[in-house]
């Protein structure tokens, strides 16, 4: 890849993660060495039992990996305490679940603000900043909505929102469209397209869904512990116009229904 | 600073998202506080009522009856021995630093007048009374020292005994008749109101040596043929000076009765300063007894409260698992779940602090005294309070703290 000397965001050298599963010892990653820059779209494949999962913990910064360098943003964590990994996570992690998480009974803009109460921002920049968090994800309506008041696709876009408001180094998405229906995907994935192209934020997708991986400019693939494949996407899919697709279907369906169902 | 404000409006916001639930934990506390609370009021009422009581009878006042005091008997009961005339004059003629002294004579006296009759205690009293008793007559006079050696037949009447001969009429210059013998009223005293022993104002004061000479001969009479006084009263100068009145007022008895060594006394000195302290003992052993039914059910609320915070903790695991995710360190996550265990004992307290006020409002309804909430009390209740949710909140807050965020976020 050419990056043109640029300092990666994450560089990870020859990390090694093994659990003690009773008298067994189970090896989750065997040698894991990958470098990401900042502004990339990328997505970790793998199937279930693959590595995917404690890669991610460990690029999360949730877990410390057995042996091996990572360094993130310049900063090196593999040796850090919980605590000043908390800091870490808080300033240069931004998370995205697949179900969500956002803290139940609590607007949208007090979900986005939290981050903010565990970085020190002062109660009226975190106003701020949420409101326009909120607003770059197309919320800026709902500020004050409880999160049983919105829809899936709006949840997920609240929780993007919450990661993005303390300008992280990377953002970590977790299956973000995993519980989420095919148009409300698309619209998750335009969303990421688009905050990557005008903002350059770096994501960074586990999933093992070759359609989240179709939206991404590189595809790094994991199995048995291992790198199997870190390949670029040479048609990069635009979720944007898939979702604008669903959109104009379900206006056809409005106006047409007998006929869209008939034809079903 | 800052963190904590979030927290005690997060802790607010959780709480009062499951209203019910933090309403029951609450009331275990709220008990507690609120009998520490009402318990407490009632012990100070009491006490207050109590020192009101001997307030109203003249400051560091030494009594002498006749008779050894027996422990639950009725002072003079007990004995054959009495006081005369002649104590009364060589304890004041012997004793230092008094400030007054009266000596009186007790009995029953049947009044008349026109057709109504009545009963009370009659006083035989010196002048002085009125400042043993810091008692003084609302209308008319009280008994004078020229009444007192002339042996007049004159009569001072209680409120209770005014109302019940003359009604609303005025007393004062009527004649009544005491046990057949035709008395002038010269004054009525003011109301003292009722008091443990009975309606105070149900008495009569007729001069001492009138009482003796005239209306109650018989009793009056020593085996000696001195003349009986039933009580001896002096005021002393001050409390400091108490041991050494009642001192010289044992020698000048023991003296003048012949005790030998080690006889026992025949008379029985009692100061205010001891009343006070026994009922001050009692009071306290009640507080004492009360304040640990309230500490019981302040314990017992805490279990409550660590119980449900420990079903929370769990309830919330994924909650704490993204907390954690998104920044929040181990003390950040400590101190929400504390702050939340002491934002639920402190509200509880607040609620008991009410219901004990209340009841304390209630109480003069039903009784003669009034409790006092104090702010001792409040500030007490508000510590325990305070407290019982740090101690009881911080185990299930350190297992919120200890959870591992990966399985945390993981728990369904």
């Amino acid at each position: 890849m050419n990056n043109n000397g640029r300092t990666p965001v994450i560089d990870v050298r020859d990390i090694y993660k093994t659990y003690q599963m009773g008298e067994h010892e189970v090896r989750a990653l065997a040698g894991v060495s990958l470098t990401i820059y900042p502004g990339e779209l990328v997505a970790i494949m793998g199937p279930s039992g693959s590595g995917k999962s404690t890669l991610m913990n460990v690029l999360g910064c949730l877990d410390q990996p057995t042996a091996g360098s990572y360094r993130l943003d310049g900063v090196d964590v593999e040796q850090m305490k919980e605590d000043e990994l908390a800091a870490v996570r808080n300033r240069k992690i931004g998370f995205v679940f697949q179900s969500f998480n956002l803290l139940r009974r609590t607007s949208a803009i007090d979900n986005v603000e939290q981050p903010m109460i565990y970085a020190g921002v002062s109660a009226k920049d975190r106003r701020a900043r949420a409101t326009e968090a909120l607003e770059s994800v197309g919320l800026g309506t709902r500020l004050k909505h409880f999160s049983s008041e919105l829809s899936g696709g709006q949840q997920q876009r609240v929780a993007i929102a919450r990661s993005l408001v303390n300008n992280p180094a990377i953002i970590l998405a977790d299956e973000p469209t995993g519980n989420l229906d095919s148009k409300s995907g698309a619209e998750i994935m335009c969303l990421f397209q688009t905050l990557s192209r005008e903002k350059g934020i770096t994501v960074i997708f586990v999933t093992h869904d070759p359609r989240i991986a179709d939206h991404c400019k590189r595809i790094i693939r994991i199995a048995d512990g291992l790198i199997t494949g870190d390949d670029l996407v040479a048609e990069q899919r635009d979720a944007c116009a898939e979702h604008s697709a669903f959109t104009a279907a379900a206006a056809l369906t409005a106006a047409a229904p007998g006929k869209m169902s008939a034809k079903k | 600073m800052a963190a904590v404000i979030e927290s005690i409006r997060l802790a607010i916001r959780t709480l009062s998202a499951n209203r019910s639930r933090s309403l029951l934990t609450m009331l275990g506390i709220s008990i507690g506080v609120g009998a520490v609370i009402s318990l407490l009021s009632i012990g100070a009422g009491v006490q207050a009522y109590i020192d009101d009581l001997f307030a109203g009878a003249g400051t560091n006042i030494i009594t002498v009856q006749p008779g050894k005091l027996q422990r639950g008997g009725p002072p003079g009961a007990s004995s054959s021995a009495q006081l005369t005339e002649g104590d009364y004059r060589a304890i004041v003629a012997n004793t230092p630093n008094i400030l007054a002294h009266g000596a009186f004579l007790q009995s029953i006296g049947n009044f008349i007048y026109e057709k109504k009759e009545s009963q009370v205690i009659v006083y035989g009293v010196t002048p002085s009374y009125t400042v043993i008793r810091n008692w003084l007559p609302a209308q008319g006079r009280f008994v004078e020292e020229a009444d007192n050696t002339s042996r007049l037949r004159v009569v001072v009447l209680g409120q209770t005994l005014a109302k019940d001969l003359f009604e609303d009429a005025d007393p004062v210059g009527q004649v009544v008749k005491l046990n057949n013998i035709p008395m002038r009223v010269i004054g009525v005293m003011t109301s003292k109101g009722a008091s443990f022993v009975g309606d105070q104002d149900a008495v009569a004061f007729v001069p001492l040596m009138t009482a003796q000479d005239r209306i109650f001969q018989a009793q009056a009479q020593a085996k000696s043929g001195e003349r009986i006084v039933n009580a001896i009263a002096v005021q002393g100068a001050s409390e400091a000076v108490r041991p050494s009145i009642e001192s010289a007022m044992r020698t000048v008895l023991r003296e003048r009765h012949r005790l030998a060594e080690g006889d026992e006394d025949d008379f029985t000195i009692v100061s205010q300063t001891e009343l006070i302290n026994t009922f001050g003992a009692l009071t306290s052993v009640l507080q004492i007894f009360l304040g640990a039914i309230g500490a019981i059910s302040l314990l017992v609320g805490g279990i409550g409260i660590m119980n449900i915070m420990l079903v929370s903790v769990t309830e919330r695991t994924r909650e704490i698992g993204l907390r954690k995710a998104i920044g929040a360190k181990r003390k950040t996550i400590l101190s929400q779940f504390l702050i939340e265990a002491v934002t639920l004992s402190l509200l509880g307290g607040l609620i008991g602090i009410l219901i004990g006020a209340g009841i304390a409002a209630v109480i003069p309804f039903f009784a003669d005294f009034k409790p006092q909430v104090r702010g001792s009390a409040v500030g007490l209740a508000v510590g325990f309070s305070i407290t019982v949710g740090l101690f009881f909140g911080l185990y299930p807050a350190w297992r919120a703290s200890k959870l591992n965020p990966i399985e945390a976020l993981r728990y369904e």
